[in-house]
């Protein structure tokens, strides 16, 4: 590392912020593009699994509020994926590689969302543990991206509430209904505890070292167990880890989550990941007309 | 083209750099910003301006050290206790003289 270097390290280790045109290291620029490209993915990706539910929704109500979630996360990737064009990858690259299968999106969008079920486990559970991440993003070192964060954490909460609304909904219901979200709990509770990643020491993680988040995997995953296991104990509902507790020094402990199955999905074998990928290629391909249309009006 | 926006959360309040949106021509720039930043009532006012029209000024040279118009220019917590001492001395020298 050249002085220069250390002495950027050493700024954003101490809480220092930076801007598109500051002078930063090619390793944290490099790091940034990939740690945020994954997020826009994410943000992009992430409305198929609720989208297929758009037509299927119990309500009217049910329906624009999930569309309504959709729209935001189709938003959310557009500012993320300018703060990548801004660190130097354009957007069409970014969408080139996703489809290729070059980069990487979050382990959860993945999976199939088999009922509605699932639609409120997601809603509740998978936005609630990315949330805690998105928290720790706020005040990320590259301070572009921590400002847009803000609007984004903002309208995360509204999705939260939408979820648990809808599970609340169901757990009044009838058996049936109950049966459907304790289901739906137990394919998401393995998903759910690789969220957050392996518990790798924050020391180790370059991530927290160049402060692009400021917390480690298994903080976040304790802050979600912590905020969230109550939450879903009171409902009446079972979490299927029969080692899940927490000690008496506050710390949670649990089965160890199956890093060799993350490691698969997320390296693009999940399964849906094809089809998935393969709906993005064709709507993107669809829509180009219309890309072609607005560029030659504004030209 | 890139455009910058700005929004304001509450009339009165100042403007603060909220995000970019990349767009053809002012017309969509300004629906992307809307979708953006004011869909659910949360900006009294946006601005929108594209990129370059944004001047950064962010070296401000201080050759001649002016503290004189900067409130560090100003340490009055010495002298305030020297003046404070001078006073509370001459009380007790008065009051030591009136015993007297």
């Amino acid at each position: 590392m050249t002085p220069r270097e250390q002495e950027f390290l050493e700024y954003v280790q101490s809480g220092g912020q930076v801007e598109t045109d500051d002078w930063l290291p090619e390793d944290y620029r490099a790091k940034l593009i990939k740690f945020i490209e994954m997020h826009g993915n994410s943000e992009l990706m992430g409305v198929l699994p609720e989208r297929e539910w758009i037509l299927r929704a119990p309500t009217l109500q049910r329906k624009l509020a999930l569309t309504a979630k959709v729209q935001d996360e189709v938003g959310h990737s557009q500012l993320i994926y300018r703060v990548v064009e801004d660190l130097g990858k354009p957007r069409e690259q970014c969408l080139d590689d996703l489809i290729a299968g070059k980069s990487k999106f979050h382990n959860v969008f993945h999976y199939p969302t088999k009922t509605w079920g699932d639609v409120g486990v997601i809603a509740w559970l998978v936005d609630a543990a990315a949330i805690i991440s998105q928290k720790a993003l706020l005040k990320c070192s590259y301070a572009p991206y921590a400002r847009i964060m803000k609007k984004i954490c903002w309208e995360e909460s509204f999705h939260i509430l939408h979820g648990r609304d809808v599970i609340l909904t169901m757990m009044l219901g009838t058996d049936e209904q109950r049966d459907l979200v304790q289901e739906a709990l137990d394919r998401w509770w393995g998903p759910l505890m690789q969220f957050h990643g392996n518990p790798i020491a924050r020391e180790e993680d370059p991530m927290y070292v160049w402060r692009i988040k400021s917390q480690g995997n298994e903080e976040a995953r304790q802050q979600f167990l912590d905020g969230y296991v109550p939450q879903i104990w009171e409902l009446g509902l079972t979490v299927p880890d029969p080692k899940l507790r927490k000690r008496d020094d506050g710390v949670w402990e649990y089965t160890e989550p199956d890093w060799a199955e993350l490691k698969h999905v997320v390296t693009g074998h999940g399964p849906k990941t094809a089809e998935r990928l393969e709906l993005r290629r064709a709507t993107r391909e669809e829509t180009a007309w219309v890309r072609r249309a607005v560029l030659a009006e504004a030209a | 083209m890139i455009y910058e926006v700005f929004r304001q959360e509450r009339k009165g309040q100042a403007f603060a750099h909220a995000g970019s949106v990349e767009a053809p021509n002012e017309a969509f720039a300004e629906a992307y910003a809307r979708e953006q930043y004011g869909r659910r009532g949360e900006s009294a006012a946006l601005w929108v301006v594209p990129r370059e029209a944004v001047h950064e000024i962010d070296d401000f040279a201080d050759e001649l050290q002016k503290n004189y118009h900067r409130v560090d220019g100003y340490p009055l917590k010495e002298k305030l206790g020297k003046a404070r001492e001078r006073v509370s001395a001459k009380n007790a020298d008065a009051f030591s003289a009136g015993a007297g």
